[in-house]
């Protein structure tokens, strides 16, 4: 039990860290998300196979591998960054994909009756879009978006590889430093639990508020 | 590529500004393409040599390791996974609560915990407690437990979705629970899960990139060795992307083929399996075929 309350202000700092990554990298997720689903599903064919580009490259690569490559392969084309701010970028970009294809599935879920509603009152594509189809769709993308936030939570361990001062850093190298791997373990196990849990809570409130009478 | 509903039959007008936006679209994505190659060109990433060394048979001889021990230990994790999974659902599904409850925490712990730190846990943790692992099982025993986790979740969902007439009609011919599972349920339960299945692999290849943490000489770690010994780790590590890309790619779509067919099969089957006195009626009726199941 020591070595977890020896370490304490390492846990409380990783856990920060791991929190902070998975917000901001999330936010981008959301962002990138919206504008590759937009893309996928718009009336316009190069933006329709740019946005179906990168959903399948980003999908099929793991995201260490992503984290590389920008990381180690792309400062010799300049582009520098923090590991912090490099793992939160590539984060960002890979949640993004998985993103796009849940909010596209949204937009299925909407009634054709409600697009072609709004083509007929001559609203235009962005206008249909962004006024009638999602925010419907939003609130279908609910759940799994919720399930995409705690998959990212469990991705941000990869920014440990890069040395970003997150948990599973601060565990890996307990681990690997004293002889009491279990109890650092489980001790790490319940830290991700906490973290991973209030998102599931959160996800079913914003799902209940989101919820309307059809 | 099929038109999103969102996008079908255009007006006039709709089609005149969509031909305008494809057009400016084109020239946008030709720009970002024509810039990012300014840029490597301009930092000299684009000299051939930095390139061919890549081709070279001993370096790609080196790669191929490299894949073949990603595939290798993605695969016998795979079949390792489908037994716990199996296992777990099982578990999940039986009568006994102390089974059930054992089960449900076991799936949980492993489903929330970062496999990176399964990996590193199985090498560097469990030697002490007597248990020696090469990089290698310790790898394999890793992405087993995890996603052993959680196909025992698909698993589970896959045999509550087979009809339950299948389990009545086992219990009225009088097999036991254990001979309906094994001879009823889950040979039907895996045939309807192999799509699944199979877009867990590609997680699986995906997730063996891990394995780097504690040395092990995957598809990723050999492609950083290369690219540290040529001094072209950009060029290395964009390879080892497309290497993963084309292999998880034809998966993917393998599977979705798989769901595909699977999807059809069900849909012209459904009416066999799960007949109520309605369905029956809509069965002999020609043409109503796939109706049948509302």
């Amino acid at each position: 039990m020591e070595v977890l309350l020896d370490n304490l202000d390492s846990f409380a700092i990783g856990i920060r860290n791991t929190v902070a990554l998975s917000l901001a990298s999330f936010a981008g997720a959301l962002a990138i998300g919206m504008i590759i689903a937009t893309f996928r599903v718009s009336p316009v064919p190069p933006l329709r196979a740019a946005g179906a580009t990168y959903v399948e490259t980003i999908r099929n690569i793991p995201p260490l591998v992503l984290i590389f490559v920008f990381f180690f392969g792309f400062p010799t084309i300049g582009i520098i960054y923090s590991p912090f701010v490099s793992a939160i970028i590539v984060l960002a970009v890979y949640t993004a994909a998985f993103v796009g294809e849940a909010i596209r599935a949204g937009v299925n879920t909407v009634a054709r009756g409600q697009a072609e509603a709004a083509r007929a009152l001559g609203l235009t594509f962005p206008q249909t879009l962004g006024l009638v189809v999602m925010p419907q769709a939003l609130r279908s993308v609910v759940p799994p978006l919720g399930n995409l936030f705690i998959a990212l939570v469990k991705n941000t361990s990869l920014a440990s590889t890069i040395s970003v001062f997150e948990l599973t850093f601060v565990s890996k190298r307990l681990i690997t430093d004293t002889a009491q791997g279990l109890l650092i373990f489980f001790g790490t196990a319940i830290a991700y639990l906490l973290l991973t849990l209030p998102a599931g809570w959160a996800v079913g409130r914003i799902e209940k508020k989101a919820a309307f009478q059809r | 590529m099929v038109a999103p509903a969102l996008a079908d039959a255009l007006g006039p007008r709709a089609r005149r500004r969509a031909i305008a936006a494809s057009v400016l679209a084109t020239l946008a994505i030709a720009y970002v393409v024509f810039a990012a190659l300014r840029r490597f060109s301009a930092a000299g990433q684009l000299e051939p040599e930095l390139w061919t060394t890549l081709a070279e048979p001993e370096v790609m001889r080196f790669l191929a390791t490299g894949l073949l021990n990603t595939l290798k230990t993605a695969a016998i994790a795979l079949v390792l996974a489908c037994l716990i999974g199996t296992t777990l659902a099982l578990g999940r599904l039986s009568p006994s609560l102390a089974v059930r409850t054992a089960s449900r925490a076991f799936v949980e712990f492993f489903r929330g915990f970062p496999l990176i730190l399964l990996i590193v846990f199985g090498f560097f943790t469990l030697p002490r407690l007597g248990i020696e692992l090469s990089r290698f099982w310790a790898v394999v025993v890793a992405l087993t437990v995890y996603n052993g986790a959680v196909l025992g979740e698909i698993f589970r969902a896959g045999i509550l979705s087979l009809d339950r007439g299948q389990t009545e009609a086992a219990d009225a011919i009088g097999l036991r629970r254990g001979q309906a599972m094994r001879l009823v349920i889950l040979p039907q339960a895996f045939r309807r899960m192999t799509p699944t299945i199979v877009s867990q692999f590609v997680t699986l290849l995906k997730d063996t990139s891990l394995a780097f943490v504690i040395g092990y000489e995957e598809l990723l770690r050999t492609g950083q060795i290369a690219g540290e010994f040529f001094q072209n780790s950009l060029q290395s590590l964009i390879a080892v992307s497309l290497i993963y890309l084309v292999v998880n790619f034809t998966l993917s779509r393998i599977a979705r083929r798989l769901e595909v067919r699977q999807r059809r099969r069900y849909s012209a089957g459904t009416i066999d399996v799960a007949a109520g006195p309605e369905d029956l009626v809509a069965v002999g009726l020609p043409g109503q075929g796939k109706s049948g199941k509302i």
